[in-house]
Parts: C-alpha cells; structure tokens; sequence
C-alpha cells in the first residue's frame, strides 16, 4: 500500500494539469469563436470545442458520452454545419449598434449558473445523493439481472428503457422535421425555382 | 471532389473500416464502450463521407432514400415492437425478462434487439440530414 500511495498521487497531479490545460483551450476556443466573423472558421473551432469536451468527458471516466460527442459534435454535426454555410451566407453580419440586453442575460445567468454550482456536491463526493438513491442498486445487480457487463448499457437500455425509447423518439420526429422542412424539393420544383 | 486522386483513394480505403468499426461498437457495446447512438453515428458518418466524396447521385445509389426514410421509422418501430412483444408474452412493457430462458438472458436479448433499433434510427436520421442539407445546393 505504502508504494501505491505515490503513484496515485502522480496519476492525480497528472490528471489535474490536463483538465487545466483542456479548460484553457476551451476557453482561448470559445473567446475565438466569439471574436472570429468567417463562420467557416467558427464551425471548424466548434468541431475542436467538441474534440476537447470529449477529451474532457475521457477524463471523467464518461466513455460513452465521450464517444458520442467525438462522433456527433466533432464529426456529423461539423458536416451539417458547413452545408448549411453553404446554403446559407459564409460571413456573419458586423452589428450595427451595440447590444446591451443580451451581455446582462449572459452574466445574470452565468451568476445564477455559479451560484447554484456552490451548493451542489463536490465532484466523486461519496455522500452525494445521487450516489444513494438508485445507482447502488444498478450497480450491484445490474451485471447479475442483466448479464450486460457495461453498466452504462445496461441503465440506458433496461433500467432506463422508457427514456430511451422517448430519446429515440426525439430523434425520429428531428429527422422527420429536417425530411419536411428540406426534404420536399422535388414536388416544388414544378412551380418553384429560384435557388 | 471525386477529382482529388487522394481523397478518393483513402475514403475509399477508410469507409469499409468505419462501417466494421460501427458494426463492432453495435454489437459490442453491452462489452465495452459504445451502442446504438454511437454505432448509428459511426455508421452514417462512413455514408457522409461517401456523399462527401463521391458526389450526392452515387451515395443515392448506394442508400436509396425509400432505404433511408424507412430506417428512420424501422428503429423506433423495433424497439416500441419489443415492448409490445414484452406485453404479448405477460410481462411490463419494455421488461426484457420473458424474452429468454433465464431473466437475465432476456435482458440481454431485449437490449441488444433495442440498441439494434436505436442504431437504425440514428444512422438513418443522420444520413437523411445530410442529403436533405446536401440536396438543397442541386
């Protein structure tokens, strides 16, 4: 035990830097994204933010959502993005005048958002609630009721069956929004065709 | 972009290992990371890449859009079919237990053949968005 104590703590210091130079990026990203107008340049830097929450969620030990956001926020969603540029106009409009109401919004709400982070638990706090009220259960039995070993699965797909099913229906009525909205061209085209 | 030799050729190259690769995060993800939403994702992110490449017309006729459309409708289809399945043979909605031998296999089965459902409708909304947003500049 006295040897593994010093390991630990490396892994520890190791782990903390690169949260703080991950943060770091996101934020020299995010400040770009603000400054940049070349939407194009906006979407790539997006694609980046994406990259590193995903590095981030690794961090935490959240493969799966790292996993997801790697493929969605850093891949497809990249992808859609750049063909909307393309339908769309590819410099954002210089504001005419400045606007006051949304920078209050901005700070009320990240005052808000800051003040309610003090009275949530620290990060892996045992005592936390929501380490007391269902997990233990799914934890201790999910590999025996389910024989899935990747409890993560196991809570998405069984435990949690309902909200997936109602995930999935998202999905379903977003795809089928995107097939009305964009989908319908060649029925148009008859009576219609500027473009 | 089908002029550029090199993009050709390692798209090429590449769109069968991330069509495995979606394949192995599908059915690998009651093991490891990974399920339906990822897989689905991977799956379509190959297709893109192929419309991106290739052209619009050649990534129709690889996936028809009657394919696609009815994907979308097939996952949720087979995971609110499981639940009703489920029902028909005397348990809860969507409580996998009866669907095998043992409780637990059933669990096992129901969440595979749901994870399967969730995978069609995510890679089929994908691609359907990206040909719909591609469309648009024909």
């Amino acid at each position: 035990m006295a040897a593994a104590a010093p390991a630990r703590y490396g892994v520890q210091v190791i782990v903390v830097v690169t949260d703080i130079a991950l943060l770091l990026f996101l934020v020299v990203i995010a400040a770009a994204i603000i400054r940049l107008r070349s939407l194009i340049a906006v979407v790539m830097l997006a694609g980046i933010f994406s990259l590193l929450m995903a590095a981030i969620f690794l961090i935490l030990d959240a493969v799966d959502v790292a996993f997801t956001e790697a493929a969605v926020g850093a891949g497809v969603l990249t992808v859609l993005a750049l063909g909307t540029l393309a339908l769309t106009t590819q410099r954002e409009k210089i504001p005419q005048r400045r606007q006051v109401l949304p920078i209050v919004v901005v700070l009320v709400m990240g005052a808000a958002v800051i003040y309610g982070i003090w009275d949530s638990p620290n990060f892996g706090d045992p005592a936390a609630p929501v380490h007391h009220h269902v997990a233990p259960r799914y934890i201790e039995q999910g590999p025996t009721e389910t024989k899935v070993p990747n409890i993560v699965t196991a809570v998405l797909a069984s435990y949690r069956g309902y909200d997936t099913l109602g995930e999935v229906t998202v999905i379903f009525t977003a795809g089928i929004a995107v097939l009305l909205l964009l989908g319908g061209r060649r029925r148009k085209a008859g009576d219609r065709t500027d473009d | 972009m089908i002029d550029y030799s090199i993009l050709r050729v390692v798209s090429k190259l590449l769109i069968p290992f991330i069509l495995l690769y979606g394949l192995y995060v599908q059915f690998h993800g009651d093991f490891g990371p990974g399920g339906g939403f990822q897989a689905g994702v991977i799956f379509a992110a190959g297709f893109i890449l192929y419309g991106l490449v290739f052209g619009l017309e050649a990534l129709r006729r690889v996936l028809p859009p009657a394919v696609v459309r009815t994907g979308i409708a097939l996952g949720v289809l087979i995971y609110a079919g499981v639940g009703v399945a489920n029902m028909l043979l005397g348990a809860n909605y969507l409580d996998y237990s009866v669907l095998g031998p043992t409780p637990a296999t059933g669990q096992h089965y129901g969440i595979l053949i749901i994870e399967l459902g969730v995978g069609i409708t995510v890679a089929s909304v994908l691609v359907a968005a990206f040909v719909a947003f591609a469309g648009r500049r024909e």
